[in-house]
């Protein structure tokens, strides 16, 4: 591992170029369940961002020590202790978030997301390396999940943050709120992300 | 990068400490944070109490009465709130299994006639944005001031009169259901 990484590069990729949602199209549960709201898409990355920086800096701390033919199963405990502890914190001292995403952040275990960058970096690069990389997903992935929801929220809802600029009987597209609304949402997000980021290269 | 070689001892004893450290990390917080998780909860059913119920002036937390149904698992609670001694109304916890993705915790607020004066969400785990608007103003209200007794709480669809949250049919079932329950005993508790 003696090349140098850019370290600039490095934080942008997640956010840019390797978006973990509308480029990777990693940890499309969280993504398509959780996003009915853009308070709720935001909550939800905030809670990954942290699992996914924690788990980064654990998993290189201690990579030198984990023989490879158990590495999945260490870095899952690893995972999953965090996202239990994100759940007793927020239970504890955010309870109006803990009721929001109730049932979905113990799913943030199996977000394949952060035992992607778990095993494609951070058990492979350095420590200050892996924070970065930790950071610029987990900024990626809010942006998506925050962008995605604000979408869902407009069409779906006739509001943004809650704030309602419709009137409270106005008609609107529910598709957008239930599930199938996820996938057109999900799928025109990515398109023109995809579209404007091609360009700039 | 030397990576440690995989042998039986190296493979057992990294997981063992793995599992060892994330053990104990997450007994050390669990024990810090038990007490804000129970004050939280607290605060809940107070604020939930004085969401439903008249103004009172007793201690309602603290004289609850509970009473164990048949196929409800958790026993359920009946607070009784008064002013200057004289009775101003009832909240009793309704729960239904039935929600899209379980159990559904609500508090009732009954005025001494039987009529519903207010119900509060506790616990539920339904969808965002679907089943989860049944804490709002605008589906609550429905059951605002409307005696059981005479008002079918079941949805338009099943014959009653509370129109369905859009999207989440389930829920209203389950949310109705509840309702119903803490009407009968507070029916029960009536004679």
């Amino acid at each position: 591992m003696a090349e140098k990484i850019n370290q600039k590069q490095n934080f942008l990729k997640g956010i840019v170029k390797d978006n973990p949602v509308f480029v990777m199209l990693l940890g499309m549960c969280p993504t398509l369940g959780v996003t009915s709201s853009a308070f709720n898409g935001l909550g939800m990355g905030i809670a990954t961002l942290f699992v996914l920086l924690m788990s980064n800096i654990v998993v290189s701390l201690i990579k030198s020590q984990i023989p490879s033919k158990v590495r999945i199963p260490a870095f899952i405990i690893i995972i999953a202790s965090f996202v239990t502890i994100v759940e007793m914190v927020l239970e504890a001292f955010i309870p109006f978030l803990y009721e929001q995403l109730g049932i979905f952040i113990p799913l943030i275990v199996v977000n394949c997301l952060i035992l992607g960058r778990a095993e494609a970096f951070a058990s492979k690069n350095t420590l200050l390396s892996s924070i970065i990389d930790g950071i610029g997903m987990g900024i990626g992935f809010t942006i998506a999940l925050t962008a995605l929801g604000a979408v869902r929220e407009i069409l779906g809802n006739g509001s943004i943050f809650d704030l309602r600029f419709v009137s409270e009987d106005a008609n609107t597209f529910i598709l957008f709120i239930l599930p199938p609304g996820a996938f057109i949402a999900l799928a025109y997000l990515s398109l023109l992300f995809n579209k404007l980021t091609l360009k700039s290269n | 990068m030397a990576k440690k070689e995989s042998t039986f001892l190296t493979m057992t004893l990294s997981l063992l400490v793995i599992t060892l450290v994330a053990g104990l990390s997450l007994g050390f917080i669990n024990d810090i944070t038990k007490g804000p998780k129970a004050k939280a909860k607290l605060e809940r059913k107070v604020k939930a109490l004085k969401q439903v119920l008249p103004e009172f002036d007793n201690d309602v937390v603290n004289e609850v009465k509970l009473i164990q149904l048949e196929n409800v698992k958790d026993s359920t609670e009946i607070y009784f709130a008064t002013l200057n001694n004289v009775e101003t109304g009832t909240a009793i916890v309704g729960s239904s299994e039935k929600g899209f993705s379980g159990l559904i915790k609500i508090m009732v607020g009954f005025n001494p006639d039987g009529t519903i004066k207010n119900i509060s969400v506790l616990e539920q785990k339904e969808t965002p944005g679907l089943g989860t608007k049944m804490k709002d103003d605008k589906f609550i209200k429905q059951y605002r001031g409307k005696n059981p007794s005479s008002f079918n709480l079941k949805a338009t669809k099943d014959g009653g009169e509370i129109d369905a949250l859009t999207g989440a049919t389930i829920t209203t079932r389950a949310f109705s259901e509840a309702t119903q329950q803490a009407y009968d005993v507070f029916i029960n508790e009536k004679n």
